[in-house]
Formats: structure tokens, sequence, C-alpha cells
């Protein structure tokens, strides 16, 4: 199985985490979700997330899920750090502007953080405190723009020097879609321009598009600059995966899925049974550098399926 | 610096604006059945269309939706550069002015000035709460007229 060749950041001279590592010697990656608690102690952090430990390669750490307060993604990424899970950190750029968001990049690296990953962040209207002012004071491509900056050029936007420079691996967020004649890979093209090294995609629970979509990608040179690791989870039941086909943008489960999980004596069991197979079938596809593992406050659903899929056995020794 | 000149006087003539005001909202909230009948959602974008004008050129205002000039002296706390909505920052300078624009007087000093005139001028003591932003853009005068034509309505309807 060959895996693409590493150029995507050819300053690097050694992997920055665990997640790296594992992407740059072509094993399959694993990655998963978590979201810090309403709590102001330690212990709910590890309660929620400590069950992925030993299991997924890196754990992501969500910002404000849901455009509500949560305690911060830094803080609980630093706890989980702390307790030897390596995070992903989500940035939105919803709550920050580019100050605060360039000092929370040091901290992050300063931490013990090496991954983050830069997103838009949900709507203030759709959280619970709708009149919060939203900040969007620059894009998630433009903080990967200042991210690579700080770490290839050591300098803040304004030339300020850093020193020592944060060791980041950077990376955005994708969305598989079955690519029409003529489409172009443009956005994420303009992602890797920006700095990112690795995209973690949306739920994509249909095989045969994530092929053809990657097809795609290939055809344009992407999966040589780019690690791919494809969203994935455990369904709940198949009232759940239709209502993700009707409100989460972007995503589609097969017809297929939704029957079989209907026909399940234990619809929950059957959603881990089938992640566990898509995993599989992921790690045996070219192009896909690993899987992004979501189920809201569903952690050990994930390190279940993580451990059921054997795919941590057939690494090749570090 | 004309726009300034205008908000300069408006602060100037606090008591007689707000008099004016006070009359202003009694009709506004008087008509509510009126507004009502119309729509508030349809009397929406002209309304605030005119309260720009209206109050743009007056006191230079912002549209926050949620008008503060009747307790900040008629002096408009969202041309503080800060935004602050209860009082002067530490970087006032021993002149009065602004600290992030030297040239402006503070915000805040004029308001206190403005108060000082006021028959309610001691509403500028009131605590103020954080901006709404989901209200920016619309009519100050439109939710004010709903609400206290509500408020008035409600003891009404809890005696019957």
């Amino acid at each position: 199985m060959t895996r693409h060749a590493l150029t995507a950041d050819r300053t690097a001279t050694r992997a920055r985490g665990r997640l790296e590592a594992v992407l740059r010697r072509g094993d399959f990656a694993l990655t998963a979700e978590t979201s810090p608690p309403d709590a102001g102690a330690p212990a709910p952090v590890l309660a929620r997330g400590g069950c992925l430990k030993g299991l997924a390669d890196a754990v992501n750490v969500t910002d404000g899920a849901g455009a509500r307060a949560h305690m911060s993604a830094l803080a609980a990424a630093a706890l989980l750090a702390r307790d030897g899970i390596e995070p992903v950190l989500q940035f939105t750029m919803r709550d920050r502007n580019r100050l605060a968001l360039q000092g929370d990049i040091l901290g992050a690296a300063a931490l013990g953080i090496p991954n983050i990953l830069c997103l838009h962040g949900d709507d203030v209207a759709t959280g619970d405190q709708p009149e919060a002012k939203p900040v969007y004071d620059i894009d998630s491509r433009e903080l990967m723009r200042t991210a690579r900056r700080m770490r290839d050029e050591g300098t803040f936007p304004s030339g300020r020097p850093i020193e020592p420079r944060p060791a980041l691996f950077i990376g955005a967020a994708d969305r598989p879609t079955d690519p029409k004649p003529g489409w172009k890979p443009d956005a994420l093209l303009a992602k890797i321009d920006a700095g990112a090294d690795f995209v973690q995609t949306q739920y994509c629970f249909d095989m045969d598009l994530l092929r053809r979509y990657l097809a795609r990608l290939a055809d344009h040179g992407v999966l040589e600059r780019l690690f791919v690791i494809v969203g994935i989870g455990p369904i709940a039941s198949a009232k759940s995966a239709r209502w993700m086909n009707e409100n989460l943008f972007g995503v589609q489960i097969p017809e297929e899925i939704v029957r079989r999980l209907d026909g399940a004596r234990d619809q929950q069991a059957e959603g881990r049974r089938i992640c566990v197979e898509l995993l599989q079938e992921l790690s045996e596809i070219d192009g896909v550098g690993g899987a992004h593992l979501m189920a809201p406050r569903q952690e050990e659903a994930i390190a279940e399926v993580i451990a059921d899929s054997g795919l941590l056995s057939r690494r090749s020794a570090a | 610096m004309g726009m300034y000149a205008v908000r300069l006087w408006s602060v100037r003539h606090s008591r007689l604006l707000e008099s004016f005001y006070q009359g202003f909202e009694r009709i506004i909230v008087r008509l509510d059945p009126l507004w009502k009948r119309i729509g508030y959602e349809r009397l929406e974008q002209p309304v605030a269309a005119v309260e720009r004008q209206v109050k743009g050129l007056l006191f230079d205002c912002q549209m926050c939706g949620q008008c503060a000039l009747s307790s900040t002296g008629m002096s408009c706390p969202m041309n503080c550069p800060k935004n602050l909505r209860n009082g002067p920052c530490g970087g006032v300078r021993a002149n009065g002015h602004c600290e992030v624009k030297p040239e402006m007087k503070c915000v805040w000093v004029k308001a206190w000035e403005g108060s000082q005139q006021m028959l309610e001028g001691k509403a500028i003591l009131d605590v103020q709460k954080p901006v709404d932003n989901t209200l920016k853009g619309h009519s100050s005068w439109l939710r004010v007229a709903r609400e206290k034509a509500g408020a008035r309505a409600q003891p009404e309807g809890r005696a019957s």
C-alpha cells in the first residue's frame, strides 16, 4: 500500500507530534474528537477524552462548539496533553481577533500542543447567546498563513520576531463532494497555498463517492502536498442517520447504511460495526492518510471502534 | 469636522433635546396601536432609515439599535473608540481629550457635561447592559415604542 510522499512541509526535519509522525511514515492515522465540558475543573475533561489515550493518534478539541461557551479549547487541550493525549487544537475565527489568535498559537505550542485546525466557526445566531459580537477579524485561511509564517519565518505578521518558533502541524477542514466534470479542488489548493499540511473532512460514509473525489484530488496534485484524513463515526441509530442527512451540511449517508441500522436489533452496536467496516475499507484506499472519528459526547464508542478495527496492531513498528 | 461640531452642539443643548425626545417618545408609544396595524416588521426599514439620518446628523449615531443617549447626556457612547457604554477608560488626557483620537474630546467627558444639564441626568449612573449585537442597524425608536407600550399594557391585563 503506497501513501503519498511527503512534500507538504519541506522545512520540517522531524515530526512535531505523533499524528504527523504516523502520517509521514505512511501508517493509517486515527484521530478522534472531544468537546470541552461546561466545567471549571480538569477531571471532566479527562473523564470524556481519557478513554482515547493510546488509541487515537490525536484528539481534536472543539472550540466553542455550537456557538456556545464551554471550557476554553486551549485549556482543555493542555489538560489532555499533560495526560499524554496529543491534541489537535481547533481554532474558530468567531471569538477572537488576530492578536488573541496569534497569542494562543504560541501558547498552544508552549503547552505541548503540536497540531492546530483552522475553522470558520458556527454562527453566534445558532448559539444560546445570539447577542454576542461575532469577531471574524480574519478568516481561517489567513490564520493558516499566519501560523505558517510564525512557524517557518519566526515572525508575527508585523515582522516582529518570535524566538523560539512554534512547532506546528497545520490543519484545515474539507468536505468530500461528488466531483462534477470539470470540477477542480480550488478551495483545497488555496488552503494548501495558505499553509495547510493536513485536512480533516466532514463525515463521508459513501466510499464510492470518496474514491471519485480522491481521484480528482490526485489529478490536481493535491495528494502529494496534503494529508487527507477522512471523517467518519459510529452512527447511534437509523433515526440519527436520517437526522444527519437532513441537518448536517454536505453529509449524505447511503441508504444501504440506513437500512442496515433500521433492521438491527441493537442499532447502536450495528452503528459501531458499520464504522469498524468503513475504517477497514478506508485504510485500504490509496490517498487516504487516516480517519477522523466524530461522535458528539460518545468518545467511548470511538475508543471501542478503534480497538475493534485492529488497525493499530497492523502498524509497522515505529 | 462639520459633523463633529453638530455633535458638540447636541451635547450643549442636551436639556432641549431631552424635552423634545420625551415628547416624541410619548407620541410614538401612544401610536403603538397604529404601528401594530401597519406592522412593526414592515415599518422597520423605513423608520430605521429616517432614524439613521436624523440621529446621524445630530449625534453621529452608529445605529446600535439600543439607544442610550438619554442616559449619556446626548453624547453617543458608540463614538468612543473602545465602544465603552459605562463611563470613560483610564486613558482620558489631562485636557479631557481621547486617548485613541487625541483631536476628539472624550465622549464620556462630554456625556457627563451633557447629563448635568438634563432633568433625568442622573440616569448616567445606571449601568448599561452589554451591547446586543443582534439589534445593530435596527430602529431604537420602534423598539422603545413596542416595549413601553407592551409594559404599559401588562399591568392592566393582570388586573382584568
